[in-house]
């Protein structure tokens, strides 16, 4: 079972769920897909083993074969090659890593070589979980290839959360994809509702069922989100109360699950309904 | 000529669109704002804008098949680095829209479409000209759609010789975020005294010296911990960046944006007090 935490709206509440699912079911394998700002680690504290590069292929024109015919900067949809008179320049940040570059030149001048774009960590945490968290380095634009990596590690045999970067587009769009279901957080206020509405038109166009948790439930805006939950017939699955004292647990790091350990059951009984709206 | 200012905050739900609301009350006719958060885009439920021009963005590219074309050699699957495409299979939501597909493929049974990536709006609103964009629901390229709205943007401010060209950031620290920030003269980073917020800060603070761009802080919610706020003063001093305010953990807020009004349009209340303040140490430090 693959269950993604994701929430349109960032700052709702994702990685207090992720972690607290977490802790409740036990034995699960946790993926922080939020490489830009990976938080989860704060909250679930795990012993890394091992760290890994995340690589991705650039090209390097070898400049005795060159013979600056261009179809190379011609091809490259992204700018990232640029043909002057007697040179090609290699824009490496803008670089997709598609290949076209080297697969179309004449004069097989072009080789790919590896770049670094950030690094992945594996380790164990509370409650034996499995814990994997990518890195995006600093400066880089590219998110996409970092937590596909951070997937390709899953343990089809465990429970595996995946905490999704906040937004609606690219990166969420990976995170989120062929799980089996989507836990959508949202707050009740009119910024909530709106980027809920964003989330949930991406989770039916990759055909995800999906449920919503109401975080911060008592800030005055809940019946619009409850109404337009209600005729998009998506289950509401979880309300948790506006509490300053959550809100101070959270700054220190601490999961709601561990700051009030009777939500842990609350947690189980969510993952009970969801295997059955899986089913 | 303007001053280009961007908020930011590396974690998502600090505070950017409050805070950008309450500099929109501050400087009603002498700034346009901009939301570059396109993909959870919130402003416009502070602004209320008023549409007067919509233009459409084709930005990227992605590939069709002729299914009458197609012999099934599977060329394409053999080279598309994304997995996207085979000689069965076409998953639009992975194409990157590289062509090279397109380029290798023998029957010429490939194309590229050009793909509606938002719609880009020019408004009214009752602060002042507003620029922002609707994406189209599972279309990427928000950094690409960040410079349109940024350009349109800088554009305005040039022809209605206006002081400010304010920018409502996104989350995170990728594509759309070092879009955002680019070639301005300031960028106004929120931070939460949380653990998680800390964390964030030190990485967007980061990618901002990165791209050469100063940067102030602001903490919001700093009664929430204070022993976490003394740690974020702490690394601003460290790292010389001008702390520009510390906003209370206040009820106001939440109740602000369920009415749709920036913090000054509700009953007088500590917050818009302390961004008054705050908008005016923006300002020395735009004109630094």
């Amino acid at each position: 079972m693959k269950i993604s935490i994701a929430s349109g709206k960032g700052g709702t509440g994702k990685t207090t769920i992720a972690t607290s699912l977490a802790l409740s079911l036990r034995n699960c394998q946790f993926l922080d897909c939020d490489v830009e700002e990976p938080n989860a680690h704060i909250f679930l504290k795990p012993k890394f083993h091992t760290t890994r590069k995340v690589l991705v292929n650039v090209p390097l024109i070898d400049n005795t074969k060159c013979t600056n015919c261009g179809i190379c900067s011609d091809a490259c949809e992204f700018n990232a090659l640029v043909q002057l008179p007697d040179h090609v320049i290699f824009f490496a940040d803008l670089c997709m890593s598609c290949n076209a570059c080297k697969i179309l030149c004449p004069e097989n001048a072009i080789s790919m070589i590896k770049k670094e774009i950030g690094e992945l960590k594996i380790g164990n945490a509370k409650e034996n979980t499995l814990f994997v968290n990518g890195l995006l380095r600093i400066g880089s634009p590219r998110a996409i290839p970092i937590i596909s990596a951070v997937k390709d590690c899953i343990d089809d045999s465990k429970v595996v959360i995946l905490d999704a970067p906040p937004g609606n587009s690219c990166p969420v769009i990976e995170t989120i994809s062929d799980t089996d279901f989507c836990l959508l957080v949202t707050e009740p206020t009119p910024f909530g509702l709106w980027d809920l509405k964003i989330a949930v038109e991406v989770a039916k166009k990759l055909a995800l069922p999906t449920g919503v948790i109401i975080n911060r439930y008592g800030f005055g805006y809940e019946e619009p989100i409850e109404e337009y939950c209600k005729d998009e017939n998506i289950p509401i699955l979880m309300k948790i109360p506006f509490d300053r004292s959550i809100a101070e647990a959270y700054s220190e790091g601490i999961p709601l699950a561990s700051h009030d350990t009777e939500w842990q059951k609350k947690f189980r009984d969510l993952y009970a309904k969801i295997q059955e709206l899986v089913k | 000529m303007f001053k280009q200012l961007t908020v930011i905050s590396g974690k998502g739900g600090t505070g950017k669109t409050t805070l950008t609301a309450s500099f929109a009350y501050l400087t009603q006719g002498k700034a346009i704002f901009a939301d570059a958060d396109v993909d959870a885009p919130d402003l416009h439920l502070i602004l209320h804008p008023t549409i007067i021009s919509e233009e459409e963005l084709y930005i990227s590219k992605k590939a069709v098949r002729d299914e009458e074309k197609c012999v099934k050699c599977n060329k394409c699957g053999e080279v598309c680095e994304f997995n996207a495409i085979s000689a069965y299979d076409l998953n639009h939501f992975k194409c990157e829209g590289c062509g090279l597909c397109v380029r290798i493929c023998p029957e010429k049974a490939l194309s590229m479409k050009p793909i509606l990536s938002a719609k880009i709006f020019e408004s009214q609103t009752r602060f002042g000209p507003f620029v922002h964009a609707e994406m189209t629901i599972g279309e990427g390229t928000s950094g690409r759609i960040v410079d349109q709205i940024r350009q349109k943007a800088r554009k305005i401010a040039e022809t209605k010789k206006l002081n400010f060209v304010i920018v409502d950031g996104s989350p995170g620290i990728g594509c759309p975020v070092i879009a955002s920030i680019t070639g301005v003269d300031l960028a106004c980073i929120i931070v939460e005294p949380t653990l998680s917020g800390i964390h964030d800060l030190e990485r967007i603070f980061g990618v901002a010296q990165h791209f050469k761009v100063k940067s102030v802080v602001c903490i919001n919610k700093f009664d929430l911990n204070i022993t976490n706020t003394n740690n974020i003063i702490r690394f601003c001093r460290k790292n010389n960046i001008t702390v520009v305010g510390k906003i209370p953990f206040n009820e106001i807020v939440p109740k602000s944006i369920i009415q749709g009004k920036s913090t000054f349009e509700l009953e007088e209340n500590p917050v818009s007090k302390e961004i008054i303040s705050i908008w005016k140490n923006i300002q020395t430090e735009l004109h630094d």
